[in-house]
């Protein structure tokens, strides 16, 4: 506390400012004109809702869009970043959203680490002494505080881990500037409080000016200093974060006053419809797992990251190769040897990589929302009738509200939230009877979170089972009738939702006996 | 105007002008290439030569259209010229050395090539071996087989066998005409044709675009992706041999090794196609072009009295250029 006040009246090392930044994408002008400052030794808030600007505009900042109008000043000076490598020689890095992409999978974390020197800073050496590239590495991961063997792949580490990675590498290099994209999006609890603990440490230790971008708005409050909102490729507010409330920021967020809670859609339950009997993964990625879904019941899974939801998600898809147990819908047992099979006998899921899994990106959003019913849309011997699949396309945007110039957009550029949409929206043609949803609000902002939740609400109307993973307590127990709490790939207790708290399901999702 | 505006517009004329390049190339390249080479030659001018040069083209258009439908998966087949040779020689022997009649001569080369099918696919998609090395293993086996079927020899009428059996089978005049002009020109349309409704107007080539664009996301959208892989590898395969057909009908015997030549032409084509009119995937119809764009090349080469040997160059550097118009693209 002594040292920030300190701060206060010193000069900060460095001031980063963009001014009036625009760019245009095909179909969308995504940035008009936007003002941004951030000043080392700061932690500044970047928040908005899903389409607004956020990603973009730190895109920008790390040079990955060349293509943009505006200014960027550095310490008051002009500076052009039109490449990723004009903003490392300014010590700006950028930590994505989809770390995978970032990471070389079959290397190692100490080179994955020191991969941008040794990339930028060999000229004339062709020799790499190990020995030294791992001592660095480990330097690196000692001072953010991670605690991996440095000789680990990273295609062995969990997203949380390689996330770890990316931020040790952009510190093994001179950082000014530290933009964390969604970092929290896939974090434990724990794992959260030791982002923060290093992100502080950044900021008051060693001068770092840390731009913050999360959905979730307690984290903002928690160690934020600052902050700057978006809303539709423009700011709207630009201030302290004292001066500022939750419901206020949220309002600003939308554009209108917004409850917090997302009432739920009462329906009446029916019989139990599909049942799982001690359900074992191949390899062992779930284990003895046994629960129960009656018609028009929302069955919360949740449990902290890495406790095997996504992987039962898979399983109960024919994703993930089943070695014994038994499932039933209505009484008669399921034979699902891949997800053609599950499809084909009314199991839908709407994965968690909804980028890598969900949705073609490439493809325009027709496309993407009758693949998994093409049958219904062909006449004749198995041609494609478009235009029938394009009315049913639009009768869906309308429906679900998806945001997009018509259906033949590209869903590579519509936003996260109305990707999300389409993701959701290819099962609904689809007409499957049980619906598993893994994680589907990750990383979707407040409006788009509520369409989604009136969708589900309207499946479970209409009599269909749900399973709705999350890791999101608080969601869980607004949308569920009934919870599974997770722990090492089982299930370990379950409640009613209406007789269940946050802290007891944490104290099981902890492993709490 | 600042200087920094100033380069970003004139940075989009030139991307403007690459995009207009990449779509309309092909064509553009097509109709200068005539041009300049009936200004030139005035025997290129004639109908005849143009006759030629469809019938020259029809053979590498077939195999091309294979080498298509395995790219739409986002695999590539390199056995389509040993699939044509193989076809080759199982249909001439079965005149020469059987004497069967056409239609069964045909339809049963076309089934046997079919076995190159099943093993590219068991190695591709059973064990996951990279498409480009296990058709790359499969091309050489099945060059192998042939050779190894005709005794390493060729097989023509009235020719005995390399053990000296005397041979008394006859090439029905029938089949023979199937490499006559308009019919193997006629054969080559259909075929584009057929290949072209079947990619673009199918629930089934519908997948295998979406297999090739994502494989996860199709997986988990429920299609059996294995499935339309192993589909892509026999048609290919299947049009690979009806090539092999095309190629025996036109010279009438089985040589060593005479499908091998048509890979690089039909890949070129394959790759040319990627881009013509904008489609960018693979497409049958941009791999006709492509095809004629191969075509026209060699043969107006030919008659400026290029010779043969040097071809490959020309045919080479047009295949590197065909590969950097399909991954030379703008970061955006």
């Amino acid at each position: 506390m002594l040292l920030q006040e300190a701060d206060i009246g010193m000069e900060p090392k460095h001031t980063l400012e963009m001014k009036g930044i625009s760019i245009e994408f095909p179909g969308v002008k995504a940035l008009k004109g936007v003002d941004f400052t951030v000043q080392s030794g700061e932690i500044h808030a970047l928040v908005g809702a899903n389409g607004a600007g956020k990603s973009t505009l730190m895109k920008i900042l790390g040079g990955a869009y060349g293509h943009y109008v505006g200014d960027i000043y550095f310490d008051g000076e002009k500076v052009d970043i039109r490449h990723p490598h004009e903003a490392k020689a300014l010590g700006i890095d950028v930590v994505y959203q989809e770390v995978d992409t970032a990471l070389i999978p079959y290397l190692t974390v100490a080179e994955n680490i020191m991969l941008d020197k040794m990339a930028n800073e060999m000229k004339g050496k062709h020799f790499i002494r190990w020995g030294n590239i791992h001592r660095n590495a480990r330097e690196v991961m000692k001072r953010v505080g991670i605690h991996l063997d440095s000789r680990t792949l990273v295609q062995d580490l969990s997203l949380a881990e390689k996330q770890m990675v990316l931020i040790a590498r952009a510190l093994a290099t001179n950082t000014n500037f530290l933009v964390l994209d969604e970092p929290t999006a896939p974090l434990s609890q724990t794992e959260t409080e030791e982002l923060f603990r290093l992100m502080r440490d950044l900021a008051n230790n060693q001068d770092v000016g840390v731009v913050f971008i999360s959905h979730r708005l307690p984290e903002i409050f928690e160690v934020c200093e600052t902050i700057t909102i978006l809303r539709d490729g423009l700011v709207v507010t630009d201030t302290t974060i004292d001066a500022i409330s939750q419901q206020k920021l949220v309002e600003l967020m939308l554009g209108r006053r917004f409850e917090e809670t997302y009432p739920k859609l009462h329906v009446p339950i029916g019989d139990v419809i599909f049942e799982v009997k001690d359900l074992n993964e191949e390899y062992g990625r779930v284990r003895d797992v046994s629960f129960s879904v009656r018609a028009g019941e929302i069955v919360g899974m949740t449990g902290l990251v890495g406790a095997g939801k996504t992987e039962l998600c898979k399983t109960l898809f024919g994703a993930y190769p089943i070695k014994s147990g038994e499932m039933l819908l209505h009484g008669k047992p399921l034979q699902v040897r891949s997800p053609h099979a599950a499809v084909k006998q009314g199991v839908a899921l709407v994965p968690e990589e909804r980028r890598k899994e969900g949705i073609l990106v490439d493809e325009p959003v027709y496309v993407n929302l009758t693949l998994p019913s093409l049958d219904k849309f062909t006449k004749g011997p198995d041609f494609v009738n478009t235009k029938a699949e394009r009315a049913t396309a639009r009768k869906l945007i309308d429906e679900l509200g998806i945001v997009t110039p018509s259906e033949n957009q590209k869903v590579a550029y519509l936003s996260g939230g109305n990707q999300q949409k389409v993701a959701v929206g290819k099962w609904l043609i689809a007409d499957a009877e049980i619906y598993v949803f893994d994680e589907p609000t990750k990383g979707v902002d407040v409006g788009a979170k509520r369409d989604i939740f009136e969708l589900i609400g309207e499946l479970a109307r209409r009599g269909k089972g749900i399973i709705y993973a999350s890791s999101e307590i608080p969601e869980i127990l607004d949308i569920s009738d009934r919870i599974y709490v997770m722990y090492d790939y089982t299930i370990v207790k379950e409640f009613a939702t209406s007789e269940a708290t946050e802290e007891e399901i944490l104290f099981y999702s902890a492993g709490g006996q | 105007m600042t200087a920094a505006t100033e380069s970003t517009s004139s940075k989009k004329r030139l991307s403007g002008i690459i995009d207009f390049l990449s779509k309309w190339g092909t064509i553009i390249t097509i109709f200068v290439l005539l041009a300049f080479f009936s200004i030139t030659m005035d025997s290129f001018r004639t109908a005849s030569n143009m006759v030629t040069i469809m019938r020259s083209i029809s053979i590498v258009t077939v195999i091309a259209t294979g080498i298509t439908v395995s790219l739409t998966v986002d695999g590539f087949d390199l056995s389509v010229g040993s699939v044509a040779t193989f076809s080759v020689a199982l249909v001439m022997s079965f005149f020469v050395w059987y004497g069967w009649g056409t239609i069964p001569a045909i339809i049963v080369a076309l089934l046997i090539s079919l076995i190159v099918a099943v093993v590219n696919s068991f190695l591709i998609v059973k064990l996951h071996i990279f498409d480009l090395l296990a058709t790359l293993a499969t091309m050489f086996i099945f060059e192998g087989v042939a050779m190894t079927y005709t005794g390493g020899g060729s097989i023509s009428q009235g020719m005995p066998r390399l053990d000296g059996t005397p041979t008394t089978g006859t090439i029905p005049p029938e089949f023979r005409l199937i490499g006559q002009s308009p019919y193997i020109i006629i054969i080559m349309l259909v075929i584009v044709m057929l290949v072209h409704v079947f990619l673009t107007y199918t629930k089934h080539g519908r997948y295998l675009y979406i297999v090739g664009g994502n494989r996860e996301a199709a997986r988990l959208s429920g299609i059996p992706v294995n499935r339309y892989r192993t589909l892509a590898y026999f048609l290919s395969t299947l049009l690979a041999g009806l090539g092999g057909i095309m190629l025996a009908a036109r010279i009438g015997s089985a040589q060593i090794n005479s499908g091998a030549g048509y890979l690089m032409p039909a890949v070129a084509a394959a790759f040319i196609g990627f881009s013509v009119a904008g489609v960018k995937k693979p497409n049958a119809i941009g791999t006709l072009v492509g095809a004629i764009l191969v075509g026209l090349l060699e043969n107006g080469l030919i008659m400026m009295s290029v010779p043969y040997y040097s071809l490959n160059i020309i045919k080479g550097l047009v295949l590197a250029i065909a590969l950097a118009i399909t991954y030379y693209r703008k970061h955006d």
